[in-house]
């Protein structure tokens, strides 16, 4: 697995890093917690600038988000961040227990997230943690999509009086075109590109792919609404419901096709207005291959969307 | 700024010592017969565990701790935390005693909507640092405040009471190493050693001995205390609060069910609930035992 990321391409992990540091110069509550993790996490530069703000606990992820729990008691702001697979599965109780139910402010950050670590396998593979940690009450939840949104969802989490989770991508994504007054909000989906024949929902690495899709698909003549839900716990259901208007919604996430993001549009439509809709991402444990390899194999690509939102738009008429 | 004196800061000779443990005794006999009418009104509750920890949690809210129940988030307060979080008639009952909430508010302990969990919650009663339920939680909390408290160096002490059945947790083992690592010594942990768990005795279900030597490995000051002698308890925090460059740990030898005759040393009492027959015997036991 290399990390060789193209000119024009971008690892979110470094905008994460970014932003930490640029809180932590301005706030001495910020801290960063680790799990043996400074490189994967890239916090090398946070260690050696704030170096009594770096706690390292070791290989303990339980006892990791238990310290950033009581952290925050001590009045500190904790960046916990490890591989997202361990950082969730393995510290899911301390998660549901020590941060949400307990409402401690507590930051967590799931780095290397889905599928980035691809030929080391499902059980480094993190295509689970948005189903799990959408169920789990006062904990949000954010996916963000390119450099600019992660340092700004970093900023939202600091910010934000409660328990957060931000999934950090490492699969290179390029930079989003954005309005110089673009803002990010917790809770707020965005949309991208409007269309009313079709709305594909996407989060993550996803988001440039379907992108690309919609500019493929308006080359057919179907206009696609892109919306950018990063946030998936508090699911924006205006957008949502919006997006049902088109009569026919695609999902895509670097995730499990089900009980992730697909699964809280799908449960919002089913409520409250009913609508065709394809849920894209992964089936379950993977196979063996590259990140990239598993992102064309299962279809997470502009070339899957599109054809997705193309059968549902056949299926309208 | 709010008044957090710590009692045990004033004086400690003999004499004032034998005071404080008398008041304490006083408290912890009340928080018994309190607790007891709370888990025989509710029909539930863990009474043999409440009454093993009571001494010690009467010891830390009634001497120890510098709290302020007007100020319950003061950033320089002591924190306490209940490890073992199925003992929260204990709990209740000396904030309660502490002036944490209303006295009269123990009468709804397990009812529809009360504040007064089966386990604590920081979100519905002021004084209650972090919610535990689940056996490995509340200790890896606790090393993360002594940790913010160190890096601040802040004068707050860090309490946390463990059940010895909770020695089993992994995560307890994780938080134990990363505080030798650390060397918290604003940190103390007292071990609720009353040698059984919820179905058997510690030693026939996963055996914790030799417990102290263990606590050495990690890198702990090990202290061994009768964790039912309010003098030797109110010495051995007294003792943990001299500046050191390790946690400590009370190892508070205890029985389950301390203080009622037919409870004590009883598993079976874990969650049993007595009825008004052995409820009024309890009562009358406890009564007896202030008057001797």
């Amino acid at each position: 697995m290399k990390d060789v990321v193209a000119p024009d391409m971008f690892d979110c992990r470094d905008a994460y890093v970014g932003a930490v540091e640029e809180l932590a110069a301005a706030d001495a509550r910020i801290v960063a917690v680790v799990n043996d993790s400074v490189g994967s996490s890239k916090l090398g530069k946070f260690r050696d600038r704030f170096p009594a703000r770096l706690i390292n606990v070791g290989i303990a992820e339980q006892n990791m988000v238990g310290v950033g729990a009581g952290l925050a008691n001590g009045g500190k702001i904790p960046f916990v961040s490890g591989a997202a697979c361990f950082l969730t599965a393995r510290a899911m109780e301390q998660i549901k227990v020590d941060c949400a139910y307990s409402e401690a402010n507590v930051k967590l950050c799931g780095i290397s997230s889905g599928v980035a670590y691809g030929e080391l396998g499902a059980t480094h593979h993190s295509i689970e943690d948005v189903a799990w940690l959408r169920a789990i009450d006062k904990l949000t939840v954010i996916v963000p999509s390119d450099p600019w949104e992660t340092a700004a969802a970093i900023r939202a989490a600091a910010a934000h009086q409660g328990p957060v989770f931000v999934r950090i991508s490492r699969m290179p994504v390029p930079a989003l075109a954005r309005s110089e007054d673009a803002t990010f909000t917790i809770g707020k989906a965005e949309v991208l590109r409007d269309g009313a024949d079709v709305a594909i929902v996407a989060n993550g690495t996803l988001v440039h792919r379907a992108l690309d899709a919609a500019a493929m698909l308006a080359g057919e003549g179907i206009a696609a609404r892109v919306i950018n839900m990063a946030t998936v716990s508090p699911l924006d259901g205006e957008a949502i419901l919006a997006a049902a208007e088109t009569g026919a919604i695609v999902t895509a996430e670097e995730g499990l096709a089900t009980g992730g993001l697909g699964g809280a549009v799908a449960e919002h439509v089913a409520r409250h207005r009913p609508v065709p809709m394809r849920m894209l991402g992964f089936p379950g444990f993977l196979p063996t291959g590259s990140a990239a390899w598993l992102m064309e194999h299962f279809g997470l690509t502009a070339d899957g969307i599109a054809a997705a939102a193309r059968e549902l738009v056949a299926g309208k008429r | 700024m709010h008044n957090l004196e710590r009692p045990g800061d004033v004086d400690v000779c003999s004499a004032h010592l034998d005071t404080r443990a008398t008041r304490v005794r006083e408290r912890a006999n009340w928080m018994r017969k309190r607790l007891l009418k709370m888990i025989f009104d509710a029909g539930q509750g863990h009474p043999g565990g409440d009454l093993s920890a009571s001494d010690i949690i009467a010891s830390l809210y009634f001497d120890i701790l510098r709290i302020d129940p007007a100020a319950p988030n003061a950033p320089g307060r002591d924190r306490f935390i209940l490890s073992k979080g199925h003992c929260t008639g204990a709990l209740y009952t000396a904030l309660a005693g502490a002036g944490f909430f209303p006295e009269a508010e123990l009468d709804t302990y397990l009812q529809p909507e009360s504040r007064l969990n089966g386990h604590p919650n920081r979100n519905y009663l002021p004084g209650v640092e972090t919610n535990t339920g689940p056996l490995g939680h509340g200790f890896p909390v606790g090393v993360g405040i002594a940790v913010a408290g160190q890096i601040d160096a802040a004068d707050y002490r860090v309490f946390v009471l463990t059940g010895d059945g909770e020695l089993q947790e992994g995560s307890m083992w994780e938080a134990a190493m990363f505080a030798g690592h650390r060397g918290l010594g604003n940190l103390t942990v007292i071990v609720d050693r009353n040698r059984l768990q919820q179905g058997a005795g510690t030693e026939d279900t996963n055996s914790l001995e030799p417990l102290a030597d263990k606590w050495r490995a990690f890198g702990w000051d090990v202290v061994e205390v009768d964790g039912h002698d309010h003098a030797a308890l109110l010495a051995a925090f007294d003792a943990a609060a001299e500046p050191r460059d390790k946690p400590r740990v009370l190892i508070a030898n205890t029985f389950k069910g301390q203080g009622v005759s037919y409870m004590r040393d009883q598993a079976s009492w874990h969650h049993g609930v007595p009825n008004a027959e052995q409820y009024a015997q309890a009562i009358a036991e406890l009564e007896a035992e202030m008057r001797a």
